[in-house]
């Protein structure tokens, strides 16, 4: 089948149904400040991809692009395609709430609503104009169930989310996200905020989540993207230096610099 | 991810043992034919006492390298040259194993006449014993080429164990009363053989270092 690193130009046939984002030629300018250079990147259903690289090379930009949540800042200009299923989100026609219907976002630090912890997971299917309380109740336990805290949260589902810890709260958001069911989960250095017990359930349920959904996150723990993702690129400066599985990563990498920042020698 | 600057401390402070523990190795493995040929039984009492400086170096190689991936997480080169300094202690340590079998050898023999084909292991042994500083050479220089021609070396040494064998089988037929001698030096044979067996090894695991392939040379 496929994989790509097209930074070399090296664009391979993959079957384009298994394809979730196909990045080409992705330039990305905050005013005069080039942050993302030429991404050509094929992101494949059903596999956890990991963006790792050091501080300011490009990846939350990237990641924060593949749901338009970029446009927020009022200097940003693009250019280049990100094909999402074949459409490309830039598309003038294409809404950014049908995009966000389908990409959802946990980001690094817990966010729950200051609302009870059922109200949290109700609020996207609400929104879509779900008000049969049947139907949010098989959600909302779907959802948790989905995100691995149903049973330490099914006796309390009124009780505020912010009085769960760090890791549940995080797991919390990741259930929100599920609740609208979502094709593609977009997480930010999710457990950069987590104690390490709380770290390795959300990563065990990354692993579980992959059965269902496409997963991008970005880390800037490279143990754990060796762990937990099948594939693996390397930003350095706004360029993709190195795309490929993540057993080859942090194996025998191609490019000199990736070597060098899994190694720590930089970064 | 490695803290680049204790890690590389700690990583040459490894390789440096490795080459102690190396150097110690070959050492023994030559002194112990001179002692074989010498029929110095004194010095094959301390070729054996010198195993156990062996043993303790590769176990404290071994030690190291588990605390160095426990503590530091080394990937790629990294940790593939981690893992073949362990090997290539087991080589060497291995080989350090083989001197002490010859010792041991010598000191059975005692101060018997010598066979006439024992002369033939001298060779044998100066071949393996090159073999060894070459590639010992080669790792410290990371050098894939010199690697590279290991293999022709021990098919060199596999020939002259060939033949020593055969002559030595010749010696035991025609004179029965050599034969304890004849079998004594035919392991001793055996011996170098495996040593420069384990030359090979350590020139194949230099280049899985490099080029994070496996290779087999003697193919």
């Amino acid at each position: 089948m496929m994989v790509q690193t097209l930074e070399k130009g090296t664009a391979k046939q993959m079957v384009a149904s298994s394809i979730v984002y196909d990045t080409q030629k992705l330039n990305l300018w905050y005013g005069n400040h080039h942050a993302l250079k030429n991404i050509d990147l094929q992101i494949k259903e059903n596999e956890v991809t990991a963006i790792i690289g050091p501080s300011g090379c490009g990846k939350s930009t990237y990641i924060k692009t593949l749901n338009r949540m970029v446009e927020l800042v009022p200097t940003v200009k693009t250019s280049g395609a990100i094909l999402y299923r074949e459409r490309n989100i830039f598309d003038a026609n294409y809404g950014v709430e049908e995009l966000r219907t389908k990409v959802g976002m946990v980001f690094q630090k817990p966010n729950p609503f200051p609302k009870s912890i059922y109200d949290n997971i109700a609020y996207g299917p609400r929104i879509h104009g779900i008000k049969n309380k049947k139907v949010l109740d098989e959600i909302v336990e779907k959802s948790l169930r989905g995100a691995a805290i149903w049973e330490e949260v099914k006796d309390r589902l009124t009780t505020n989310a912010y009085s769960l810890s760090g890791g549940q709260q995080q797991r919390i958001c990741i259930a929100r996200c599920l609740a609208i069911e979502p094709d593609v989960i977009l997480m930010d250095e999710p457990t950069s905020a987590l104690d390490p017990i709380s770290t390795l359930k959300v990563e065990e349920l990354i692993q579980e989540l992959k059965q269902d959904y496409s997963i991008i996150i970005v880390t800037h723990n490279m143990q754990q993207a060796a762990r937990i993702s099948d594939k693996t690129a390397f930003f350095l400066n706004g360029e993709v230096v190195e795309f490929d599985k993540t057993d080859v990563i942090f194996s025998t990498p191609e490019d000199n610099r990736t070597e060098d920042y899994i190694s720590g020698r930089f970064g | 991810m490695v803290g680049r600057e204790k890690f590389d401390a700690d990583l040459n402070f490894v390789q440096s043992l490795l080459l102690d523990l190396s150097n110690a190795a070959i050492d023994n493995l030559d002194s112990s034919m001179n002692f074989l040929f010498q029929k110095n039984i004194e010095g094959a009492l301390a070729i054996l006492e010198n195993d156990e400086h062996i043993n303790r170096m590769e176990e404290e190689i071994n030690d190291r390298v588990i605390l160095l991936i426990a503590k530091q997480q080394p990937v790629a080169t990294d940790l593939r040259r981690l893992m073949v300094l362990v090997k290539i202690a087991a080589d060497m340590e291995r080989i350090g194993d083989y001197a002490c079998n010859i010792a041991k050898e010598t000191i059975r023999i005692g101060k018997d006449e010598h066979i006439e084909p024992i002369v033939l292991l001298d060779e044998m042994r100066n071949k393996t014993i090159k073999m060894l500083k070459q590639v010992l050479d080669a790792f410290t220089n990371e050098n894939m080429e010199e690697a590279k021609t290991i293999a022709k070396l021990d098919d060199e040494v596999d020939e002259m164990y060939g033949h020593i064998i055969r002559t030595l089988l010749n010696t035991g037929v025609n004179n029965p009363a050599q034969l304890s001698q004849v079998t004594q030096l035919s392991f001793v044979c055996r011996y170098l053989e495996r040593s420069a067996d384990h030359a090979t090894n350590i020139a194949e695991r230099l280049l899985y270092l490099l080029k994070g392939k496996h290779y087999e040379l003697n193919n």
